[in-house]
C-alpha cells in the first residue's frame, strides 16, 4: 500500500490479510491461493504489509477493550490515511470488526468477504471455471463459519461459490442459521477448552464427515484448523481434505 | 348479590396485589443501567408482530411450535371471555353477551371450545414431553427444584381453566336443553342428563367460579413463574436491539484513553474522566443494562439457547440458560432485600437503604462461574434460537470486560495473546515480518 501510494495510485481495493493469513502456515496458503486469482483476473489490490495489524477481534471477545482499542485506532488510522474505501478479507472475524465495529471508531469502509468478492468476480464472468475442473461431481460439504453465517447473514455467497465448481454440494443438518460453531470464536482459539465431555470441533467435524463428503469447504482460517484438526482426530486427513473457497476456485479456474 | 360483592372483593385484591408485584418487576429491571434504545421504530413494531404475536422464531421446531400455537392463541381469544365474566360478574347478570349476540355468541364460545381442546392436547403433550419423554432440554442441571415444578405447575393451572370452562359450558347447556349451542359441550352436556336443575347450576357456578379464580391465581402467579413471558415477550421484542449482532457496544471512555496515550484527538475532551474508578463491563445487576434485566424477566427457560449452544452440547458447563436464569434470580434477590428495608444491605449504614445505595456483598459472579463465561464461543446460536430476542450473549460479554478490565484476571492462556497484540499488533508472537508470505507467490 506504501509503495502505490507513493506512487499516486489508489488500488480498486484493499486485501486484509490478517494475523493468520500473515503467519499461519496453513492460512498462508489461502492469502496465496486469493492473490493468485485477484492477479488472474486483473484486478489491483493492495495489502497493508507491515503497517497491519490485528483487528482487535479475539482482544475484544475475550474482554480485553484496552488491547482492542490500541490495536483498532491504529488500524483505523492507517486505513483513513491511505484512503481506503473497500477492503476484502479471507477471515470473518476480520471481517465482522472492519465492517460493524470500526464504524464506532471513525473507520468507514466498504468490507466484503473474500466469499461475496468471489462471487461476484464469478458471475460477472471475471473468474472463468475450467470444464470438468479438479471437484467436479465430488461430495463437498460447507461449514459456515458463525462470523459470516449467523452474525452476517451471509449463507448463499460462498454457496453459490461452490456451485460454480460443478460439485455435489451436501448440506449438514446444521447448518445455515443453525451451523455449529468449530469451536475457535470467541478468543477460545488462544487458549485451552474449558472441562468437558468432547471438543467442539470433533463434534462439528464428526457432523461434517458424517455427510460421506470428500472436501470440507470452510471460508474462515480458525474453521480451516479446527476442522482439519477433527478430521485428523478422526484419522480421516487422507480421505477428506478440508479447503477455503479460495483455494478450491484457484484449483479449478482458467489462469492466463 | 353476595357472589357480585365477593367477586367484586376478591378481583379487586387479586389484581391490586398483582400490580404490585408487577411494579417490583418493573423496579428490579430499572435496577440495571440506562441504555438508550435507538433504531427505526418500525423495525421494532415489525419484531413485535413477526416474533411476540406471530410467533416466528417459534416455528423453526415444528413440534412445540405447532402445539405452543394451540395454547397461546386458545389464551389469547379466551381473553375476549374473560370480559363476559367480569360483566356478569359484577352485574350479577348470567351471559349476558347471549341475548344481544345469539348465533355469533354461539360462534365465538365455540370457537374458544374447538380452541381449548386443542389447548388440552398442547398440555398434555407438553406433560408428557417434561415428565414421561424427559426431553435433555428440560432437564439441565439449571432445572432442578423449582424451574421444574414451575412449568410443571403452569400446565395444571391450564388443564384447571380447561377443565372449568368445560364444566361451566356443559352444565349450562344442560340445564337450558343444549340452546346455546356450544360446538364441544354438545356432546359434553348429555353426561349430565337426568341431574336436577339445582345441582346443575351449582355445577355452572362451580365452573364459572372455578375458572375465573384460577386465572386471578394466574395472574398472581406471573411474577414469580416463567409464565411472564406472556406479557413480556412483546415488551422485549420492541426493545431488542437493532444493531448488527457482530457489534459489541462501544466503550467510549477506553476508547478516549486510548486515544490520549496515542496522542490522537479526542471529541469533548473537556470531559475528563478518572479512570482508576471506573468499573468496566458488569458483575452485578446494577452494571448490566435494564434491557438485560427485562430480557431475564422475559425468558420462559425453554432452553433453546442452550440445546443448540457449542460449549454445552460438548459437555461444558456453559448454558446459556442458565446465565439469564442467574441474571432474573439475582434481581429478585436484590428486589427482595431492598424491600427489606435492612439496612445492612446498605454501601454506607448512615443512609437509607437505596438502588443507589446497596451492597449485600455479592454479585453475579456467585450466581455463574468463571468456567461458564470462559467457556463461551460467542457463536451467537442462542441469540439466534431464543424466540423472544433475549441476548445470553451480551451478559457474558460484559462479564468476561468485567473480569479482564476491572479485576485483571482471566484466563490465564489469554495473557500471552494480549501482550502480543499490543506489542506486535499480531495474536502470535512472530519473529517473521507480517508479509513474509509474500517472497512465496
Amino acid at each position: 500500500m506504501a509503495e502505490m501510494a507513493a506512487e499516486g495510485r489508489e488500488p480498486e481495493i484493499l486485501f486484509w490479510v490478517g494475523c493468520a493469513g500473515s503467519f499461519d502456515a496453513r492460512a498462508q496458503k489461502v492469502t496465496k491461493a486469493f492473490c493468485q486469482i485477484l492477479d488472474a483476473v486483473g484486478m489491483p489490490f493492495a495489502i497493508l504489509g507491515n503497517e497491519e495489524m490485528c483487528t482487535g477481534d479475539p482482544a475484544r471477545r475475550a474482554g480485553n477493550e484496552f488491547v482492542f482499542q490500541m490495536l483498532a485506532l491504529q488500524n483505523v488510522q492507517t486505513l483513513n490515511g491511505y484512503n481506503v474505501k473497500k477492503i476484502v478479507t479471507a477471515c470473518p472475524h476480520c471481517f465482522n470488526t472492519l465492517k460493524n465495529e470500526y464504524p464506532a471508531l471513525g473507520g468507514n469502509y466498504e468490507v466484503v468477504h473474500h466469499s461475496q468478492l468471489l462471487q461476484e468476480l464469478i458471475n460477472t464472468g471475471r473468474i472463468k471455471m475450467q470444464e470438468g475442473g479438479t471437484f467436479k461431481g465430488k461430495k463437498i460439504t460447507y461449514h459456515d463459519s458463525c462470523y459470516l453465517g449467523r452474525v452476517n447473514g451471509v449463507y448463499e455467497a460462498p454457496r453459490s461459490v461452490l456451485a460454480s465448481l460443478d460439485a455435489q454440494l451436501v448440506e449438514m443438518k446444521r447448518c445455515k442459521t443453525n451451523g455449529l460453531c468449530c469451536g475457535a470464536g470467541g478468543a477460545q482459539m488462544f487458549k485451552e477448552d474449558e472441562p468437558g465431555d468432547k471438543r467442539i470441533n470433533l463434534e462439528r467435524a464428526e457432523e461434517a464427515l458424517g455427510t460421506g463428503a470428500t472436501v470440507i469447504a470452510a471460508n474462515c482460517p480458525f474453521c480451516l484448523t479446527m476442522m482439519q484438526d477433527g478430521v485428523k482426530a478422526k484419522d480421516k486427513q487422507d480421505d477428506v481434505m478440508v479447503y477455503d473457497l479460495a483455494e478450491l476456485i484457484v484449483d479449478s479456474m482458467v489462469k492466463g | 348479590m353476595i357472589q357480585q360483592v365477593l367477586f367484586v372483593l376478591i378481583a379487586g385484591a387479586s389484581l391490586g396485589y398483582a400490580a404490585l408485584q408487577f411494579l417490583k418487576i418493573r423496579r428490579n429491571i430499572k435496577l440495571g443501567k440506562d441504555e438508550s434504545i435507538s433504531g427505526d421504530t418500525a423495525e421494532r413494531w415489525r419484531n413485535v408482530l413477526l416474533v411476540a404475536l406471530g410467533q416466528k422464531k417459534m416455528f423453526s421446531r415444528m413440534i412445540p411450535a405447532v402445539l405452543h400455537l394451540f395454547i397461546y392463541v386458545a389464551f389469547v381469544i379466551t381473553q375476549v371471555e374473560l370480559i363476559e365474566i367480569f360483566v356478569d360478574g359484577i352485574t350479577g347478570q348470567h351471559r349476558v353477551f347471549w341475548p344481544p349476540l345469539g348465533g355469533f355468541y354461539t360462534f365465538v364460545i365455540s370457537f374458544i371450545e374447538i380452541l381449548s381442546v386443542l389447548a388440552l392436547v398442547a398440555t398434555i403433550a407438553f406433560l408428557a414431553r417434561r415428565n414421561i419423554l424427559r426431553l435433555a432440554r428440560f432437564h439441565k442441571p439449571e432445572m432442578k427444584g423449582w424451574p421444574f415444578k414451575d412449568a410443571n405447575y403452569i400446565l395444571f393451572l391450564e388443564l384447571a381453566l380447561i377443565f372449568f370452562i368445560f364444566l361451566m359450558n356443559s352444565a349450562d347447556m344442560a340445564r337450558h336443553q343444549n340452546e346455546y349451542g356450544f360446538v364441544v359441550s354438545q356432546f359434553l352436556s348429555p353426561i349430565l342428563d337426568g341431574t336436577g336443575d339445582g345441582t346443575l347450576h351449582l355445577l355452572e357456578r362451580i365452573g364459572w367460579w372455578g375458572h375465573i379464580l384460577v386465572v386471578f391465581a394466574f395472574l398472581n402467579y406471573l411474577p414469580i413463574s416463567k409464565h411472564l413471558h406472556v406479557i413480556l415477550a412483546f415488551p422485549n421484542t420492541y426493545f431488542a436491539r437493532l444493531q448488527p449482532r457482530g457489534e459489541m457496544d462501544n466503550m467510549p471512555e477506553v476508547m478516549n484513553e486510548v486515544k490520549n496515550m496515542l496522542g490522537l484527538p479526542v471529541e469533548n475532551a473537556g470531559a475528563e474522566v478518572n479512570m482508576d474508578n471506573l468499573e468496566f463491563g458488569a458483575n452485578d445487576i446494577f452494571s448490566l443494562s435494564w434491557k438485560n434485566v427485562l430480557d431475564a424477566y422475559s425468558c420462559t427457560e425453554c432452553g433453546r439457547c442452550t440445546s443448540v449452544c457449542p460449549a454445552n452440547l460438548t459437555g461444558k458447563k456453559l448454558s446459556p440458560r442458565k446465565i439469564v436464569m442467574d441474571i432474573r434470580d439475582r434481581a429478585d434477590e436484590i428486589g427482595k432485600k431492598l424491600d427489606s428495608k435492612d439496612v445492612q444491605y446498605a454501601k454506607d449504614k448512615s443512609q437509607a437503604l437505596g438502588a443507589a445505595n446497596f451492597d449485600d456483598g455479592r454479585s453475579l459472579f456467585d450466581y455463574i462461574s468463571r468456567e461458564e463465561i470462559h467457556a463461551c464461543t460467542t457463536c451467537n446460536a442462542c441469540v439466534e434460537a431464543c424466540p423472544v430476542l433475549i441476548s445470553p450473549l451480551e451478559p457474558i460479554l460484559k462479564l468476561r470486560r468485567y473480569e479482564i478490565l476491572s479485576l485483571s484476571e482471566g484466563p490465564s492462556e489469554w495473557l500471552p495473546m494480549f501482550n502480543s497484540m499490543e506489542n506486535n499488533g499480531a495474536v502470535w508472537a512472530m519473529s517473521v515480518e507480517r508479509e513474509a508470505w509474500k517472497s512465496e507467490l
